[in-house]
């Protein structure tokens, strides 16, 4: 198990590699100039003069390949070079931010997940009944309406009936929990509840193809409960899929937040990666590409591992 | 509640807010919370051109002049300066400073410090970067012959001085620190302002409080101040919700009205001319539109007046004027400029006009692309605004709406029949608003490309005459033959609205977003 987690994660090098000088050539076709639009963007009448001053001090008046040959040395010593646009480093512009999408995704996970698995069990179990054509409509609502829009809606509605807002600017969970928890919570509802919608459907289709299964029917045969032949059989098996479905939307989380953060106005991983884009803040964005990619590689690792933990069968060399 | 009976209660608001405010006592105490809707690339004021900066940062520098007052009685005071006045010839400004004037790190701010901050905005050190450079070029010497003077010698007449003196972007820093290391405003705000920088956290919000030490004992009344940079879709929801009591960038007629109408009588709107027009640039340099026939025919074909009635109610561009923001004192008379092709009052018999200018220019039936930012307010209305007037003269016009950036590359390069573009800045200035109207010869950001030196010309003599009286003749004739040739048109001018918490005091609205954000006379009533 030790050796195909190390070997798992040394393949993470080449697959970031790729990425960074992918994502590095590519900004670059693009056209347009991000310091022009840092200094002119306002209208102000800013000399040719001053753009070039501004583009030295960034280092974009450098030849291409020498840009790129410092930016991977940089790489090398985990150093992702400072934003066009601010000029802090681009670890700490994303450090400040992705506390907050983490823990957005990750209680939006769990939103997902407490809401999904029973409903999706209670659709398999009362198959064709009320029941699941009930929970059917409310997942098929989930996938239809935007998360922003339902953020709207849910923001206009505390508005409407509580005349409050949740506060903005983010406050660490273990600083001021009830703070954190009452700004974070109505974000990770509003995507949580297309998250759950999808898992939802996942769980009952997987576990009605596990139900009809030889061992279900061998359990069965052998006079175990109901309950627990859904439970322990059936259940554990059906899980598979939903963990892979899980993992994928979670890792899609850290940079598909766009139009949720700025609903709730959250200071987050999606917002500064708009901005970044709008501003052709090159080396923010080649930060964001690399930041998303490892986490799509870290998740993937992760439900492999949870594969082996739920499916004894499986194993892994 | 009817659109009409909002105008009305947000006009009752803006009255509100003028006369009982300047009647009514100060009160001290209180954090002003209020929205920036885009966030500082940088904290050092020279570095950038931004309101993003101005209204979290300038609360915690002074500067020599500073521009005070609302929108229609804008005036020059001293800041740091006491006194100060100009020799005859224009060619010297002498600055009387204030004594007993601390920094925040509590050293004694002197004249040194002026010195050094307008030598590091004319000749930036390596790793500076000063966005203003260029106007200030006229500045020759910078003398201190006591602690409390400072002589600045120029090199040649340049008539806005006095405004670059006011900049809000001129924040003046300390000269020790700046020794020690020119950078230092964008890793430390330190200045000499009513308030202390306390926190800044990236993509969330900037807190200052009140510098006891501020060299105006009774000033300022608010005990701190909270920023919170958020996006512009978020404010009116903000404010209903409590979190931010003000924001003073603008707000559309529509946020306006959905404000007044949810809030009522919580809210005060304060409305005026903005120092900010958009300007539709003809690329000369591409047929037909180097043929002076056809641009007037396309400034005639745009029915100004008319425009101002219809966007002025869901835009934020309203005012009809030339170069110059309506009522400013540069301007020309409303009498003379409908004498002006495309500010005339009959807008069929403009059309007829520009029919016949096309006709006879061989263009009939001209089709162009208007090259346009993805810009909600107000680029994109402006745009369709422009398109619908042309269609009515026959001209078939692509509407080609890009990021900034692409933008800004297609303007460089001339990738463009028209573009729509917007010009803004601190104050009513000639020397600023005719730069992007110069020949392509004197300006960089000249993007119409013509090479018309009489408007060069003109440009400098006004900026090098002293006499005001001279220099506004100068300038009216320097207007008029500009708006004439068409090779930038103005199609409207925005109307600034800000709407704020009734409890905000103090604050009045001055025709720029980036003057009067220091905060310094602003109190909560509570």
């Amino acid at each position: 198990m030790l050796g195909y987690i190390v070997r798992r994660l040394l393949m993470v090098i080449p697959t970031l590699i790729g990425v960074a000088v992918a994502v590095f050539f590519l900004i670059r076709v693009m056209p347009g100039d991000p310091v022009v639009v840092k200094l002119r963007a306002d209208g102000a009448a800013v000399t040719e003069e001053t753009i070039q001053a501004e583009r030295k001090r960034l280092g974009l008046d450098k030849p291409l390949m020498v840009q790129f040959t410092d930016y991977m040395i940089g790489l090398t010593r985990l150093d992702l070079g400072k934003s066009l646009w601010t000029g802090e480093s681009v670890a700490n512009e994303i450090a400040i931010r992705f506390p907050v999408t983490l823990q957005v995704a990750i209680m939006a996970t769990l939103i997902a997940v407490l809401i999904a698995v029973p409903l999706g069990t209670l659709c398999a179990v009362y198959r064709d009944t009320w029941i699941d054509n009930l929970i059917r409509v409310l997942a098929v609502s989930g996938l239809a309406i935007p998360g922003f829009w339902l953020g709207m809606l849910i923001i206009l509605a505390l508005l409407y009936f509580f005349n409050w807002l949740p506060k903005i600017g983010y406050v660490s969970i273990f600083e001021d929990p009830v703070a954190n928890l009452s700004a974070l919570f109505w974000p990770a509802l509003s995507v949580g509840y297309r998250y759950a919608a999808v898992v939802t459907r996942m769980m009952r289709s997987a576990l009605l193809e596990v139900m009809r299964e030889d061992y279900i029917r061998t359990a069965r045969a052998k006079g175990v409960y109901e309950s627990l032949v859904t439970r322990r059989h059936g259940l554990r098996n059906a899980l598979l899929p939903v963990v892979t479905v899980v993992g994928l939307e979670f890792a899609f989380l850290i940079g598909g937040l766009v139009v949720t953060e700025q609903v709730f106005n959250l200071n987050g991983i999606g917002k500064l990666f708009v901005d970044a884009t709008a501003r052709g803040d090159f080396t923010l964005i080649q930060g964001l590409v690399l930041l998303i990619a490892t986490v799509f590689v870290v998740v993937n690792l992760l439900v492999d591992l949870l594969y082996a933990a739920l499916d004894p069968r499986i194993r892994l060399t | 509640m009817s659109f009409k009976s909002i105008t009305v209660v947000a006009a009752l608001g803006a009255v509100a807010v003028s006369m009982p405010a300047l009647a009514q006592t100060p009160k001290k105490g209180g954090t002003l919370q209020f929205a920036v809707v885009a966030e500082p690339p940088t904290t050092d004021c020279h570095g950038t051109t931004t309101f993003a900066m101005v209204h979290p940062v300038a609360p915690q520098y002074s500067t020599l002049l500073k521009l005070t007052g609302p929108h229609d009685n804008i005036k020059v005071v001293g800041d740091l300066a006491e006194s100060w006045e100009q020799s005859a010839d224009g060619l010297t400004y002498t600055f009387k400073l204030r004594k007993g004037v601390k920094f925040h790190d509590g050293s004694d701010f002197t004249s040194a410090d002026i010195k050094a901050t307008y030598e590091r905005i004319i000749n930036p050190p390596e790793g500076v970067v000063s966005a203003r450079k260029a106007v200030h070029s006229d500045i020759g010497e910078i003398l201190t012959p006591d602690a409390h003077t400072v002589v600045f010698k120029m090199k040649q007449v340049n008539a806005s001085m006095v405004l670059h003196f006011a900049s809000p972007f001129n924040c003046v820093y300390s000269a020790a620190e700046l020794a020690k290391d020119p950078t230092y405003p964008s890793k430390k705000v330190m200045g000499t302002g009513a308030f202390q920088f306390v926190e800044y956290v990236k993509g969330s919000h900037w807190v200052g409080k009140k510098f006891d030490g501020y060299f105006l004992k009774d000033r300022p009344y608010l005990d701190g101040f909270k920023a919170f940079f958020v996006k512009s879709e978020a404010v009116v929801l903000g404010m209903r919700g409590g979190q931010f009591d003000a924001e003073f960038r603008g707000r559309t007629p529509a946020e306006r009205d959905q404000l007044v109408s949810t809030m009522g009588d919580q809210v005060t709107v304060q409305e005026g001319p903005w120092i900010t027009n958009i300007l539709l640039s003809f690329n000369t340099s591409k047929k037909p539109f180097d043929d002076e026939r056809v641009r007037r025919a396309l400034t005639l074909a745009i029915d100004r007046w008319g425009g101002s009635e219809s966007l002025g109610k869901v835009t934020l561009i309203k005012g009809v004027s030339g170069v110059f923001r309506p009522g400013a004192s540069w301007s020309l008379p409303v009498s003379e400029l409908e004498k002006i092709p495309g500010f005339w009052r009959d807008a069929n018999k403009s059309r007829e006009e520009a029919k016949r200018l096309l006709k006879e220019a061989g263009v009939p039936n001209l089709k162009l692309k208007l090259l346009n930012r993805t810009i909600a307010q107000p680029f994109t209305p402006a745009g369709i605004y422009a398109i619908d007037q042309w269609r009515r003269i026959g001209v078939e016009t692509e509407h080609v709406q890009v990021e900034t950036k692409l933008w800004f590359d297609g303007m460089a390069n001339g990738n463009f029949d028209v573009a729509v573009q917007n010009i803004s800045d601190f104050a009513d200035d000639p020397n600023a608003q005719f730069n992007t109207l110069l020949s392509t010869k004197a300006s960089s950001i000249a993007y119409s490309r013509h090479t018309d030196t009489r408007i060069d010309d003109l440009y400098k003599k006004q900026s090098g005459t002293v006499d005001p009286v001279e220099r506004m003749k100068i300038v009216n004739e320097l207007e008029r033959y500009t708006l004439e040739k068409a090779y930038n048109i103005p199609l409207l001018w925005y109307q600034r609205i800000v709407v704020n918490h009734k409890k905000v005091k103090g604050w009045e609205l001055p025709p720029s977003h980036f003057a009067g954000q220091t905060l310094v006379d602003v109190w909560l009533d509570q």
